[in-house]
C-alpha cells in the first residue's frame, strides 16, 4: 500500500512513524486517587497531588501499570521488568508541578508489533518501538474570559500510554489502517476507549520523504492530531510539502508543526512553543517500577482473544476469506454478534448477512452494534427460515427490512405478509404452464439452444407467484416442461 | 511546680511528671507559651499557635485523667515550618508561600498528634531549608541563644532547622521537629548545644513536608537529650503508603535501645574527616569522644571513606538539581504569592523573582544548569555515580565497624553576617554531615563540650541503614560521658 509521490524529478516515498497518546482506562489517575470521568465540572476531579500542592507526593496506581503491561502484551512486546519514571520539566499553567512524570530512558514496554490487515487480505507488520506511561496535563481554557486564561485540572495526572511506532508506514492509508488496528487492540484489551473526539486517543506524526531505496531523510513532527481523517490529511499535505521543498532545491529542517484542520495544511509551531530543554531526570519521589515474572504472567493469562488470533480462528474454523474475517473482528462486539449468528449455521451465509444487509441497516438507521435494529438471535432465525426453505433468499431480504422497521420476528412477518415460499408442485406447475403459454417466442429461443432465456422465464414465474415460489423448483419444472 | 522548672524538664521528665500528676498539661503548655513570649527576640518562631496549644493541652489533661495517656501526651513541641500543618500558616521560610495554610497535615506531624503531642508553633528556618545559618529566611534571621564568652554579637543557630534548635536550646519547647537534607538537623543541634537525629532515608514519611531535595530530605527530632530524641523518633517514624520512598519495616522502641552498654561495639574513625584547616578544638573534642567510647568498652578502628572529598561538590549538584524541579510548582498560578503582569512569562518572572530569596534563586539556577542538555552527563549523572561510590565507602566500612564517630561541624557557631559573601565558605559547614545524607544513613549530633569561646561543639555518630538503635545507644554513652550541662546565655524565663 505504499504510495509513491510522482515528483517532477522522479518518484518519492513517504516514511511515517506515529506516536499515539492513549488514555488509560482506570478509575483513578496515574499517581493519585482522583477520578478520571470525562465531562465532569471543571476542577472537581483534582487531588492535592494533581494540583501539586506543597509536600504532596506521587504514588503509582497499580491498575494503570496493569493496563499498560496488558497493552504491551497485546502488542506482542517485551515487558521490561524494571522501568523508571522521569520528570520532564517545563513551565505552563496547566502543568501544576512544573514537570510531567513520564518515562524517558527506561520505558515499561519495549519492542513489539502491530499487523495491518490490507484490503487484498494480506497483512503487513509495523514495528512498535516502545510504550511508556506518563501523566496528562490539565487543560487551559482561553475562551472563558476576555483577558484571562482559566485552568481545568480534571485531566491533570490522568494516565496516558505513549505508544511509539517504528517509521514503518509508507502511506496515509497505512497510517489509517495502523491507527484503526491499534485502536481495535486497545478496545479489545479494555485499556483505552479509543475515543478520539474526547481526546482519549491523540496522535503525533513523524513524516519524511525519500527516494525509494535511499536512507531516511530529515523528518518533521506534526503534533496532536485528533482524528484518523486529519492524520491522513496531515501526512499527505506534509509529504507533498517536503517533496516541493526538495524539488525546489531546498532542504527540510527538523521542526515541529501543527495541523490546521480548517485549511487541511500543516504550519510550523512558533519557536517559543517548542524551544524547551526538558531537563529530564529520574523522579526522586518514585522508586524504579519493578515487575515480577508472576505479575506479568498473571496478566498474560488474563488477556482476551485479540483481533489477530480471532481473525485466524474465523478463517480456520469458519472458512471465511481473510479480508471478511478482518472486517468482522475489527471490534469485539461485531465479532461476538457474528459468532452468535453463525452458531450452528452456515458461517459464510452468516458473514454475508452481517457484513451485507446488517451493516447497511446499521448505517442507515445510525444505530450501533450495542443497540442493533435486529438482534443476532433474530437474524439467525431469519437465516434458518432460508435454510429450511420457508422463504427464498430474495424474500428473506424483504423480511429483514421489515424486521428492521418493526422489530418483529422473521417468522411473524412471514406469516403476516404471507411470504411463505410456495413449494407446492401443483401450484408452481400451473404458474409455469401459464408463463410458457404466454411466451411462445422465448420458449422457442430456449429450445433453439439459448440458455440465457431460462433466467428470464424463471423471473416471469416468480413475478406471477409474487416472489414466493421456490426458485429452485421453478427452475426444475421449467426445464422439464420445455423438454430440456 | 514553678514555670521555669517546667520548661527546664526534658520530654521524658515532663512525661513522667504529667503521668504522676505533679502538674497539668495546661500548666506545661502555659509555661512554654510564656517562655516563647520572653524569647521572641530570638525570632525562633514564624507562627505561634497558643490557642491550639492550650486546647490540645486540655484534651491531654482529660485523657490523663481518664488514664488514657498516649506516648507523647501533653508534651509541647515546636514544628519546623517546612511541615504542612492543616489550617496553620506554612511558609517554608519563603515569601512565595505567603498566606498559605494547607488543607492537609504532614504524616510526621499527624503521627505526633496521634501520640498526644501539643504544637506550640511553627519554627523559623532557612528559606526552603536551603542554608546552614538561618540567615536566608524571609522571616528574618534566628539568633542562637548562645553567645561567645565576653562577646555579645548575635550568633547563627545553624541551619536550616535553626528556629527549632534555638527554641529547644532556649527552653521554649521540650523538643522540635527538623528536616535534614545535608546536615540541617545535626549542624544546628551542634551549634545550639542540643541533640539532633537524622534518621535513615525512608524511616520517616516525607508526605506533607515541603520538598527541597527529595532523595535527601528526611525528618528527624531535635531535643535536649538522646532519650528525648528516641521518644520523638518513635512517634515520627513509620511506613507511609503516601510516600513511595518510605520503607515498610517495624518501628522499634528506641528508648529501650538506650542501655548504655556498648562493650565490644566497633567504632570507626574516618581518617578523611581530618580536613585541612580544621580547628584544633574540633580535633580535640573528637579525640575526647574516642576516649569516652573506648572507656565504655568500644573498639576503636581507623577506617577509610576515600570518596569523602567529593561529597560536597556531589551534594551541591544533586540537591540543587532536585530543588530546581521541586520548586517549579511555585509559579503564582494556584497558591501563595502572585505578582500580576501582562503576559504569562512576565507573571512567572515577577512572582518567582519577588517570592524567592537570593540563595534559593542561586540554587535553582545551579540546578537548572546541571540538568540542562549538554551538561547533564558531566554534572548530574557523574554526581549520581559519585554518590553511589560514597554510599559504597560507608557500606564497606560498616563491614568492619558498627558505627562511625566524627565531628558534626568544622567549627562552632559563627556570627550573623559571617560567611555570607562566600557561599562556598557557607557550604563547608556541611562537610561532615553531607556524606551521611548522600548515603542515606542515620546520624546524630550530641553536645560534647565547649569551645575556647564558650560555644557548644557537637560529635556525630553515624550508623548502618535503619540501625538508629545503635546510633542512639552510642550517642547515649557519649552524652553521659560528656556530662554537658552548660547553659546558653539566653534562657527563657517564664
Amino acid at each position: 500500500m505504499s504510495a509513491v509521490i510522482e515528483g517532477r524529478s522522479g518518484p518519492w516515498e513517504m516514511v511515517i512513524g506515529l506516536e499515539v497518546h492513549a488514555q488509560v482506562v482506570s478509575r483513578a489517575k496515574l499517581f493519585s486517587g482522583a477520578a478520571t470521568d470525562f465531562g465532569a465540572e471543571p476542577n472537581t476531579q483534582v487531588s492535592m497531588v494533581d494540583a501539586a500542592m506543597p509536600g504532596m507526593l506521587p504514588v503509582i496506581n497499580r491498575a494503570c501499570v496493569e493496563q499498560a503491561v496488558r497493552t504491551g502484551l497485546g502488542l506482542k512486546a517485551e515487558i521490561n521488568p524494571v522501568s523508571v519514571f522521569d520528570r520532564k520539566n517545563y513551565f505552563y499553567p496547566d502543568l501544576p508541578a512544573g514537570y510531567q512524570i513520564s518515562q524517558y530512558g527506561r520505558p515499561l514496554v519495549g519492542k513489539g508489533r502491530v499487523l495491518l490487515d490490507l484490503p487484498d487480505g494480506a497483512t503487513r507488520e509495523v514495528g512498535i518501538t516502545r510504550l511508556h506511561l506518563e501523566q496528562d496535563a490539565g487543560k487551559s481554557l482561553h475562551d472563558q474570559h476576555p483577558a484571562k486564561t482559566y485552568v481545568d485540572l480534571n485531566r491533570s495526572g490522568v494516565a496516558l500510554m505513549e505508544i511509539v511506532s517504528e517509521p514503518d508506514l509508507r502511506s496515509s492509508e497505512e497510517a489509517g489502517l495502523y491507527l484503526r488496528k491499534l485502536r481495535s487492540i486497545l478496545r479489545y484489551l479494555g485499556t483505552c476507549d479509543g475515543n478520539m473526539e474526547q481526546g482519549s486517543l491523540r496522535c503525533d506524526i513523524n513524516v519524511s520523504v525519500r527516494r525509494p531505496g535511499e536512507a531516511y531523510r530529515t523528518r518533521c513532527e506534526v503534533k496532536n492530531v485528533n482524528s484518523i481523517r486529519f492524520v491522513q490529511q496531515a501526512i499527505d499535505y506534509e509529504a507533498r510539502r517536503q517533496v516541493e521543498v526538495y524539488e525546489g532545491g531546498g532542504t527540510v529542517g527538523q521542526e515541529t508543526r501543527l495541523f490546521d484542520s480548517g485549511r487541511g495544511a500543516t504550519r510550523p509551531m512558533r519557536t517559543k512553543e517548542h524551544a524547551h530543554d526538558y531537563r529530564y531526570f529520574p523522579d526522586p519521589d518514585l522508586v524504579p517500577l519493578v515487575l515480577s515474572e508472576e505479575f506479568i504472567a498473571g496478566l498474560r493469562e488474563g488477556l482476551p482473544e485479540l483481533p489477530d488470533e480471532k481473525k485466524a480462528r474465523f478463517v480456520g474454523a469458519y472458512g471465511l476469506p481473510p479480508y471478511d474475517a478482518g472486517v468482522l473482528v475489527a471490534d469485539q462486539e461485531t465479532a461476538a454478534f457474528f459468532e452468535t449468528v453463525a452458531k450452528g449455521r452456515d458461517a459464510k451465509q452468516a458473514a454475508n448477512w452481517v457484513m451485507g444487509d446488517f451493516f447497511a441497516a446499521l448505517n442507515r438507521t445510525g444505530r450501533t452494534i450495542d443497540d442493533p435494529p435486529v438482534s443476532a438471535a433474530a437474524l439467525g432465525r431469519l437465516i434458518d427460515l432460508v435454510a429450511d426453505g420457508t422463504v427464498s433468499g430474495r424474500i428473506a431480504k424483504e423480511v429483514f427490512e421489515a424486521m428492521v422497521e418493526t422489530g418483529k420476528e422473521a417468522a411473524a412477518i412471514v406469516e403476516e405478509k404471507g411470504l411463505r415460499q410456495v413449494s407446492d408442485t401443483g401450484a408452481i406447475e400451473a404458474a409455469v404452464d401459464r408463463v410458457i403459454a404466454a411466451n411462445p417466442g422465448q420458449v422457442a429461443l430456449f429450445k433453439a439452444g439459448n440458455p440465457k432465456v431460462l433466467g428470464w422465464l424463471v423471473g416471469q414465474v416468480m413475478k406471477a407467484t409474487g416472489g414466493k415460489a421456490n426458485p429452485k423448483m421453478v427452475n426444475e419444472i421449467l426445464r422439464q416442461k420445455m423438454g430440456a | 511546680m514553678a514555670a521555669a522548672a517546667l520548661t527546664g524538664l526534658g520530654l521524658a521528665g515532663a512525661r513522667d511528671g504529667l503521668r504522676a500528676k505533679r502538674f497539668s498539661a495546661r500548666e506545661l503548655a502555659q509555661a512554654h507559651l510564656a517562655a516563647m513570649e520572653t524569647g521572641r527576640a530570638l525570632n525562633a518562631f514564624i507562627t505561634e499557635t497558643p490557642e491550639r496549644a492550650l486546647a490540645a493541652a486540655d484534651r491531654s489533661d482529660a485523657r490523663i485523667a481518664r488514664g488514657e495517656a498516649r506516648p507523647l501526651e501533653g508534651l509541647p513541641i515546636a514544628i519546623k515550618d517546612l511541615f504542612c500543618t492543616k489550617g496553620v500558616l506554612t511558609t517554608a521560610g519563603s515569601h512565595i508561600l505567603e498566606g498559605f495554610a494547607p488543607p492537609y497535615e504532614s504524616t510526621v506531624t499527624a503521627n505526633l498528634w496521634r501520640d498526644g503531642a501539643v504544637m506550640l508553633g511553627k519554627t523559623n528556618l532557612d528559606e526552603f531549608a536551603m542554608g546552614s545559618s538561618n540567615m536566608t529566611s524571609a522571616y528574618g534571621a534566628v539568633a542562637n541563644p548562645w553567645r561567645r564568652t565576653g562577646d555579645n554579637r548575635p550568633l547563627v543557630p545553624g541551619g536550616s532547622s535553626g528556629g527549632s534548635a534555638a527554641a529547644v536550646a532556649a527552653r521554649l519547647a521540650l523538643g522540635a521537629t527538623g528536616t535534614d537534607t545535608g546536615g540541617s538537623i545535626r549542624q544546628p543541634a551542634a551549634f545550639c548545644g542540643i541533640v539532633g537525629l537524622k534518621p535513615t532515608y525512608g524511616r520517616c514519611s516525607r508526605f506533607g513536608i515541603v520538598a527541597f531535595a527529595s532523595s535527601l530530605d528526611q525528618a528527624g527530632p531535635l531535643a535536649r537529650s538522646v532519650r528525648d530524641c528516641a521518644l520523638l523518633l518513635r512517634s515520627m517514624a513509620g511506613f507511609d503508603p503516601r510516600d513511595s520512598t518510605s520503607v515498610e519495616r517495624p518501628v522499634p522502641d528506641y528508648e529501650a535501645a538506650l542501655t548504655g552498654g556498648i562493650r565490644g561495639l566497633k567504632v570507626g574513625i574516618p581518617r578523611e574527616y581530618r580536613v585541612e584547616g580544621m580547628a584544633a578544638e574540633i580535633e580535640e573534642i573528637w579525640g575526647r569522644g574516642v576516649a569516652w567510647l573506648k572507656a565504655a568498652g568500644a573498639e576503636i578502628r581507623e577506617i577509610a571513606l576515600p570518596h569523602t572529598r567529593y561529597a560536597l561538590p556531589t551534594y551541591y549538584i544533586i540537591a540543587p538539581a532536585e530543588a530546581s524541579s521541586n520548586l517549579a510548582r511555585y509559579d503564582g498560578v494556584r497558591y501563595g504569592l502572585r505578582v500580576p503582569a501582562e503576559s504569562l512569562e512576565e507573571m512567572y518572572e515577577r512572582t518567582r523573582g519577588a517570592g524567592f530569596g537570593k540563595e534559593v534563586r542561586r540554587r535553582i539556577l545551579i540546578g537548572t544548569y546541571v540538568l540542562s542538555a549538554g551538561y547533564y552527563d558531566a554534572y548530574y549523572l557523574k554526581a549520581q555515580r559519585v554518590r553511589a561510590l560514597i554510599a559504597r565507602d560507608f557500606a564497606e566500612a560498616f563491614r568492619e565497624v558498627d558505627a562511625v564517630l566524627a565531628p558534626t561541624a568544622p567549627s562552632a557557631a559563627f556570627a550573623q553576617g559571617e560567611k555570607m559573601d562566600d557561599p562556598v565558605q557557607m557550604y563547608l559547614n556541611d562537610v561532615f554531615t553531607v556524606p551521611t545524607s548522600l548515603a542515606g544513613l542515620p546520624g546524630i549530633s550530641v553536645p560534647a563540650g565547649l569551645s575556647a569561646e564558650g560555644l557548644p561543639l557537637g560529635l556525630q555518630v553515624i550508623g548502618r541503614p535503619f540501625d538508629e538503635e545503635t546510633v542512639l545507644r552510642a550517642a547515649g554513652v557519649l552524652e553521659a560521658a560528656a556530662g554537658f550541662d552548660h547553659r546558653p546565655s539566653f534562657l527563657a524565663s517564664s
